[in-house]
């Protein structure tokens, strides 16, 4: 089998039809597409990257060199879903993202999933995700992943997977505010011409979910605060934005001290009593009382106030358990078990090299498969067999051999594309979906689509911002076409 | 066996700390094996104290002087009723599935050399194994003070082939775990001798799930499973989670501590 071009390049495109017509419902898109003159087309993508460049959002790339402030590339075509679409997507997220909930409200109680034998009970108690200090806690209104971000692909028509849960500090959510922002500007025609379903009550949901799951001992109107490591974070643009748009104070550990079990912030005015915390810190560094004492991030006793119901911290401490690319395969059972439903969103096929016979199958076909740490994000550390030579593909093997717990394998997918605005036009790129899930104590909120990632290079499947993807205004197109009331 | 503990820990400071903040794991549970008649925690000065139970069941509590302090002062004194049980731990609050206890941590991660030690000492049933391993251990870690800290790993121990009953417990710990045998950490109290102990430190023991039996203490540092002169008062994965006191402070310079223990026989039915 010859190497490099073994990824099916006849991907589902999710705007236009094999024929070469727009697919129902984008024909407005399609036509403004087709009609505006390329020169203006060029113009509109160097205003995208000047506003960028002036609002000042950049992420910093891990473990390349070069500029850390990279912008990440906006692609000025939108990714549309139609809403029939989203309306299975959001029943589909929401309930996987209730599963999701419920099993760690269960593995941090009592357990009844692993005595079920659904999920093995060595998976879930020596997980490094899993965090002791949680076990036998009630968290406010039993909601651990406030906020998570669930990574979705299409390849057909009606079929979407779940490619990955992100249950512990999911970012992204700033991008999908600024792009639609920058892409009101460029176009505002084409926002006349479509009805697009609006997604700038994000903060304003955020917020509310905050306040839904306030702690027992909080008597008013909830404070809440955003919890940040700080400037030299590569999302510390996300963590001011997030807090200004909700208007709320944005604090780093230092501001931030415990007392008569309760968080008081430092102010100008005096302490003043902090109630839910939504923060942006890694669990190992938010205290160093009770987790690295190394850290000087963190908050020395949050971990008791926590526990003792002084404090609501968003997401919950210990939620990285639900989410690790092996727990990945049970989560549809997790939607059996605890929901009593089938899920509505696929799961991708996975091999985890723990199972003997799964470790030969993945070492047998590693120029098939995308190998991944079952710890890992963000596209750091993965395999894309079918791109790979093979030398990496046997040094990579060598690790699966020496660590195959560590190791999950799952078929190449034929991500969905879209058409992208590319130097010489428009081309289709592979794209993915990161909606962003509020769960409260009150409900679960949704805004319509999220960031779409699209991976900028022809034929590259990785859409990951750190491997060089790029991203796009993600439209919902509501029903009754254009708007002309 | 009636027992009666004084424990003060001191912590001075060169400069005055302008806020510290302690987790205090100093309250012993009863189980059958203990019954506990009185116990107080006192704090001098202006510090604030806040309980809570920790997932293991420890009753914690949070101290916080947040006034300039030179000096932060911890006394828990009390009374304890023990019983002999050979060893064995029953009638413990358990809030983990015993297989949460092979989690290995920093410090009690096994290496080579823990693990040839665990599968050299395995023979037979699992307690008899415990038995080599406990002496195995207490031959190759001599007890030796000022050569190990708090940070220091069940591997580094072995290979320095010295340390303190922490390091004898996490040593045991890692072993036993390399061999799927669940085992935590105990951190309490221990009346070494008849006429009642004085010393600068609290003890640490080792507690071993044995199949059909249950939880049994194990102190590598005495060669002994735990008796009714051990208090047990907290227990973890390891020293970190179970310790007796762990802080954090601002501010301070040089830091010095000192920890008076004074364990007590006292003749059942003597005045209280």
């Amino acid at each position: 089998m010859t190497q490099g071009d073994a990824v099916p390049t006849a991907a589902f495109d999710e705007m236009i039809l094999d024929d070469g017509r727009p697919r129902p419902g984008l024909e407005a898109l399609v036509g403004w597409m087709l009609e505006a003159p390329r020169a203006t087309l060029k113009l509109r993508q160097a205003d995208a990257n000047v506003l960028f460049r002036r609002i000042g959002i950049t992420f910093a790339v891990y473990g390349e060199g070069g500029d850390p402030e990279r912008l990440i590339p906006f692609d000025i075509v939108p990714r549309v879903l139609l809403a029939r679409e989203w309306a299975f997507l959001a029943r589909g997220l929401e309930q996987r993202v209730k599963a999701l909930n419920r099993f760690l409200d269960d593995v941090y109680h009592d357990g009844e999933i692993i005595a079920a034998g659904k999920v093995p009970e060595r998976l879930v108690l020596l997980n490094k995700a899993y965090q002791p200090e949680m076990r036998g806690f009630d968290v406010p209104g039993r909601v651990y992943t406030h906020i998570a971000g669930i990574d979705v692909v299409r390849t057909g028509p009606e079929d979407f997977y779940v490619l990955e849960d992100n249950t512990r500090t999911p970012s992204g959510v700033s991008y999908m505010l600024q792009n639609r922002e920058v892409m009101m500007r460029l176009f505002p025609d084409l926002f006349n011409r479509h009805r697009i379903a609006p997604v700038e009550h994000y903060p304003d949901d955020l917020r509310k979910t905050l306040q839904s799951v306030a702690p027992p001992a909080c008597p008013g109107e909830p404070t809440v605060v955003v919890l940040s490591p700080g400037l030299y974070n590569s999302a510390y643009y996300e963590h001011t934005f997030l807090a200004d748009k909700m208007g709320v104070e944005l604090v780093e550990g230092q501001d931030l001290f415990v007392k008569d079990n309760a968080v008081f912030m430092r102010t100008t005015r005096g302490p003043q009593r902090v109630d839910v915390i939504y923060r942006r810190i890694d669990d190992a560094f938010l205290d160093p009382l009770t987790f690295r004492s190394d850290s000087t991030l963190g908050v020395p006793g949050l971990m008791n106030v926590y526990r003792a119901g002084g404090v609501t911290l968003a997401n919950a401490i210990g939620g990285g358990v639900a989410d690790d690319k092996a727990m990945y395969m049970y989560v549809p059972e997790m939607i059996r078990f605890y929901l009593g439903e089938e899920p509505l969103l696929k799961n991708v096929p996975t091999w985890w090299c723990e199972r003997e016979d799964d470790a030969r199958y993945v070492l047998d076909h590693l120029d098939e498969l995308v190998v991944k740490e079952v710890a890992g994000s963000g596209g750091y550390g993965m395999l894309v067999g079918p791109k790979a030579t093979p030398e990496e593909r046997a040094a990579y093997a060598e690790r699966i051999r020496a660590e195959p717990a560590e190791f999950i394998a799952q078929p190449t997918l034929a991500l969905s594309s879209c058409p992208t605005y590319v130097a010489d036009g428009y081309a289709p790129r592979h794209v993915d979906l990161r909606p962003f899930v509020l769960v409260g104590a009150d409900k679960v909120r949704l805004v319509p689509g999220g960031l779409t990632r699209v991976a900028m290079r022809a034929g590259s499947l990785v859409v990951n911002s750190s491997q060089g993807g790029g991203t796009k205004d993600t439209w919902v197109l509501e029903d009754g076409g254009p708007d002309h009331a | 066996m009636h027992i009666t503990i004084d424990h003060e820990t001191v912590y001075g400071y060169d400069v005055p700390v302008s806020y510290s903040i302690q987790s205090l794991r100093l309250t012993p549970q009863p189980y059958d094996g203990q019954a506990v008649r009185s116990w107080w925690i006192n704090v001098e000065g202006a510090g604030t104290l806040h309980r809570f139970t920790d997932s293991y069941g420890n009753v914690t509590h949070t101290l916080v002087l947040d006034r300039p302090h030179r000096e932060v002062r911890v006394r828990v004194r009390g009374q304890v009723v023990t019983a002999e049980t050979g060893g064995l731990v029953t009638g413990t609050i358990e809030t983990f599935p015993p297989v949460f206890y092979l989690r290995p941590t920093p410090c009690t991660k096994a290496d080579g050399a823990l693990d040839a030690l665990a599968r050299s000492s395995r023979d037979g049933g699992v307690l008899d194994s415990l038995h080599r391993l406990m002496m195995a251990l207490r031959d190759a870690i001599d007890y030796r003070t000022g050569e190990t800290d708090v940070m220091t790993t069940a591997a580094e121990a072995l290979a320095n082939g010295a340390g303190v009953c922490q390091d004898h417990a996490h040593a045991f710990i890692a072993a036993a775990r390399s061999i799927g045998v669940p085992a935590r950490y105990v951190s309490g109290y221990l009346l070494s001798s008849d006429e009642g102990t004085e010393g600068e430190a609290a003890h640490a023991w080792a507690e071993a799930l044995v199949p059909d039996l249950g939880w049994v203490g194990f102190d590598v540092a005495n060669r002994v499973c735990a008796t009714d002169r051990h208090v047990r008062v907290a227990i973890g994965l390891d020293y970190q989670s179970a310790a007796p006191v762990r802080g954090i402070r601002r501010g301070g310079g040089e830091e010095s501590l000192s920890v008076a223990v004074r364990v007590n026989p006292r003749a059942a039915g003597s005045a209280q």
